[in-house]
């Protein structure tokens, strides 16, 4: 059985995942380490994030578990007509999990929960054949929520909490495929903005059929970043009244983080659990990225996301008092329509492998580790709604082709 | 448990070696490409402005560096080519620090007050000398200004920059010319060229075209003595055929693979389109008086028909005649009847006439048509009160001199190309399509409009990048044909047009 273990996460490296949109879903080491499942699962104060509903039955009074990533993403991209070829240089992203939970009566916890479920971090060469749509961007948003959860009766409990984001935004990119200055250096925007803020809101319910059998729900509200006090760059745009000012002016923009609806089980038997979960999450609230400028300027660049499903299986195994060794596996559906492949996120399909385990150093505290591989099957894709300098409809595609890597470690504390 | 432990290490790195993508066929591997028959070890550009990338009036950077050779040297470089040198101006102005007059800086499209916007010369300072040159060899060969009869061995001298004075230097050939009394095909032999372009000829008519036809057509002449040509004149076709024929057997003297562009058309120029033969708007009132004041010619033209001087068929083509809206200008031809010549009582009727649509008026008529060709006297309007110069019309008589020697060019052209087995580019009639319902790729049309059209820089004569695109790939194209070979193509819509600017002169 160890090794059958040891073959699913073999297989998990070696094999191919994805993940959709802007969404990061690294909320939890334990979790992440069963393909990111846990809407059923009692085992940590990762519930925060995975189910509010959840956290009343934990056994512990206190219960903390923080984690951090390291996500190591690179895509490549070539257009075999035009002899192009790109490699981004992301930097690593870095999702962080803080949660704990209090027992405060037999019938109701607390929680805290930081969590960062949303990023992106791409970081094409400057001037890259893609360079209208995007040189770079870099995205974060910080979540913070508070959660309540009430046991109604040992077998159903429900849970939520408002959540308080703070977004911040990074993106650069060229005015047009061809537009510079007078000695050659292509008219660019950067578009920075941080501390934007916005609240949504969770809640989650568990039923527990049998001790061993458990049905999770969660939803998460869609929160809108309204970027509104952010400062926008233009730089090398030709000095003309036909042009944009080089300089600093304001910008207005839209970002959605989208609701997340999800479902799933967990069965205990002897040393196994195994979890399911079905995540559904509602993209086609991101309609367009429309940036308005202080200098009259605007940007409009269709998205037309559609709402997409993640199927995720985990599996832990008890292999010693001290040590659980879990695997995992999703497939992660892209909200992303054929014809709306921006470099910027370039997501298709994917499917995704994990693994990880914990190591009690005490009986109160764990160390939880957890590793993930993405790597995307190529695509041939384009964005085919582009606007060139005249108002024109662009396109711009090629071959795509995505991995990450991710390994976190974490701390488990209960007492 | 240490036994486990490294199991476990081993597979996370496996895992980090695996993360990194890779394509099924990456177009970095050989064979997805390839060179054919030819060889892009060494490939020498040889040509006049068209090579070099020149554009908007002036030699400048970013122009070289969207030369068609240029883009070509990085489409041959997935196929076995080398690098690629160009004789870099020093700046992104143009134009020559040492003789400003007649080498300025680059028009730019600037906007005036009204938001109209037309093409002015650019503020900066011209930075390149012309005493400075380069010392070595360069891939780009292209010469702004050369005909073919100056690449030629005969033309040594060409790069003298002691012959600057005197008219029988090309200041671009004396910045990287090997010595002074090189000939430039014998410095692009001397590189060992593995692959050739060769785009020359079109001054050889282009210079007497874009003056309005005021020099000689020495296919009339007969003269074959190309050192005595103006540069205004017509070069005679065996003049051409025996230089270009010199320069293909010279460039292919080691079975050396290349390709030939031939000359496109004067009327797929914008230089040559843009301003309409009849730009004079007037209202009935001036226009009756103006009609008054050429009523003693009108007259004059009737009384030399009575005299037998004069058919009727010239003196109806000649006879002057405004009215209400947009009118045709007044123009200077010297192919009507010299009147005066014949009979000294008619020397008060010049070779005057109204231009039709069959007249080509040149891009710098556009500034003086409608100016006062007497600031003191009100009548004396350009092209309405006041004939247009020959220099700023290319009439139909002028039109078939030009026509017929670029027939005979890119005939001696095509058949050079067939008997060496050379790929031979159509450049003309891409070029044509350009200014005849425009040329699609993603995002737009390329059309020969001036200005807005994408094809054409603002000299009206040369391309813009983006046209510099459109013919790299139409080379590729012909490559491809001739030689089995298989390269990516470039995406026009990568490539600029024309530069906006406010700092201006």
């Amino acid at each position: 059985m160890r090794k059958l273990l040891l073959l699913v996460l073999f297989v998990a490296v070696t094999m191919v995942t994805y993940a959709g949109g802007y969404r990061v879903s690294v909320q939890g080491q334990r979790a992440m380490a069963m393909g990111h499942t846990g809407v059923a699962v009692v085992n940590s104060a990762e519930l925060v994030f995975f189910n509010p509903a959840g956290l009343v039955y934990l056994e512990s009074k206190l219960n903390v578990s923080v984690g951090a990533s390291g996500i190591f993403t690179d895509v490549i991209f070539q257009n075999e007509e035009l002899g192009i070829s790109a490699e981004t240089d992301n930097s690593v992203g870095t999702p962080i999990s803080l949660y704990a939970s209090y027992q405060v009566t037999e019938w109701m916890s607390v929680g805290l929960g930081v969590y960062t479920p949303y990023g992106s971090e791409v970081t094409w060469p400057t001037d890259w054949a893609g360079s209208q749509l995007v040189n770079n961007i870099d995205l974060a948003a910080i979540y913070v929520q508070p959660v309540v959860s009430f046991k109604l009766s040992d077998h159903f409990s429900i849970g939520g909490g408002p959540i308080f984001v703070t977004g911040s935004v990074n993106f650069n990119r060229n005015a047009t495929r061809t537009t510079t200055d007078i000695d050659g250096n292509r008219s660019n925007i950067t578009v920075d903005d941080s501390g934007v803020t916005n609240w949504g809101w969770s809640i989650g319910a568990m039923v527990n059929l049998t001790e061993d059998l458990h049905l999770g729900f969660s939803y998460r509200s869609e929160i809108i970043l309204e970027s509104e006090d952010g400062e926008a760059t233009f730089a090398n745009f030709p000095n003309s009244p036909a042009a944009p000012a080089n300089g600093t002016t304001s910008f207005r923009a839209e970002l959605p983080l989208p609701a997340e609806l999800t479902v799933g089980l967990s069965y205990e038997y002897k040393k196994w659990l195994f979890a399911f979960d079905f995540n559904r999450q509602y993209w086609d609230v991101y309609e367009s990225l429309d940036i308005t400028f202080g200098n009259g300027e605007t940007s409009l660049n269709p998205r037309n996301y559609k709402n997409s499903s993640v199927y995720r299986f985990g599996l832990q195994y008890q292999a010693t008092e001290k040590i659980a060794l879990r695997a995992g596996y999703y497939h992660d559906e892209t909200p992303v329509q054929p014809g709306f492949f921006a470099p910027e996120t370039p997501r298709n399909d994917s499917d995704g492998f994990s693994g990880g385990l914990s190591f009690a150093v005490t009986p109160k505290l764990a160390i939880d580790a957890s590793f993930f591989y993405l790597r995307f099957e190529e695509i041939d894709a384009s964005y085919d709604f582009g606007s060139g300098s005249t108002g024109a409809q662009e396109t711009f595609g090629g071959t795509y082709k995505s991995s990450a890597f991710a390994p976190g470690l974490g701390l488990t504390y209960k007492m | 448990m240490i036994k486990k432990n490294i199991k476990y290490l081993a597979v996370l790195a496996l895992g980090l070696i695996a993360c990194e993508p890779e394509f099924d066929n990456p177009i970095e591997d050989a064979g997805t490409y390839s060179s054919g028959e030819a060889d892009f070890s060494n490939y020498v550009a040889l040509g006049n402005s068209l090579t070099a990338g020149f554009a908007d009036g002036a030699l400048y950077i970013t122009g070289q560096e969207n030369s068609f050779p240029n883009i070509l040297s990085t489409r041959f470089a997935f196929a076995g080519g080398g690098e690629f040198t160009q004789p870099l101006m020093a700046d992104n102005v143009g134009g020559f620090a040492d003789n400003t007059n007649d080498f300025p800086p680059r028009l730019v499209l600037a906007f005036d007050a009204q938001g109209d916007a037309a093409p002015r010369p650019f503020a900066g300072t011209p930075t390149t000398s012309v005493a400075n040159n380069l010392a070595g060899s360069f891939n780009n060969m292209g010469i702004p200004g050369a005909r073919v009869y100056h690449l030629v061995s005969e033309a040594a001298g060409y790069g003298d920059p002691a012959r600057l004075a005197t008219d029988q230097a090309n200041p671009y050939y004396v910045r990287f010319a090997s010595s002074p009394n090189a000939a430039v095909i014998d410095d692009a032999v001397a590189q060992n060229p593995t692959f050739f372009s060769l785009w020359i000829g079109n001054n050889d008519i282009l210079g007497y075209a874009t003056s309005g036809g005021i020099g000689v057509d020495h296919n009339e002449t007969g003269n074959l003595v190309p050192s005595t040509y103006s540069g205004n004149d017509i070069t005679n076709n065996l003049v051409f055929a025996g230089a270009y024929t010199e320069l293909v057997t010279k460039l292919t003297a080691d079975n050396t693979e290349g390709v030939l562009l031939n000359l496109p058309d004067v009327t797929s120029l914008p230089f040559f389109t843009t301003v309409p033969y009849n730009p004079i708007p007037l209202d009935e009132m001036t226009a009756q008086g103006t009609n008054m004041a050429y009523a003693a010619y009108n007259g004059g033209l009737q009384q030399a028909v009575s005299l037998g001087a004069l058919t009727a068929e010239e003196a109806a083509k000649r006879t002057i005649n405004f009215f209400a809206g947009q009118n045709a200008v007044v123009i200077l031809d010297e192919n009507l009847t010299d009147l005066g010549a014949i009979n000294a009582a008619f020397s008060m009727l010049p070779q005057i006439r109204q231009a039709t649509p069959n007249d080509l008026l040149v891009l710098t008529s556009s500034g003086v048509i409608g100016t006062l060709a007497d600031p003191s006297d009100p009548t004396s309007v350009l092209g309405v009160g006041v004939p247009l110069d020959d220099q700023f019309v290319l009439t139909p008589e002028e039109q078939t001199s030009v026509e017929s020697a670029r027939l005979s060019y890119n005939a001696t052209i095509e058949a050079l190309a067939t008997a060496n087995n050379l790929a031979f580019y159509d450049v003309a009639a891409d070029l044509s399509q350009a200014a005849n319902g425009g040329i699609a790729f993603d995002g737009g049309v390329i059309t020969s409009q001036f200005v807005t059209g994408g094809g054409f820089s603002l000299d009206g004569v040369h391309p813009t990048p983006r046209g510099h695109a459109l013919v790299t790939n139409g080379i590729l194209d012909a490559i491809e044909a001739t030689y089995g070979a298989s390269l990516p193509r470039v995406n026009v819509a990568d490539y600029g047009t024309i530069t906006l600017s406010n700092e201006v002169n």
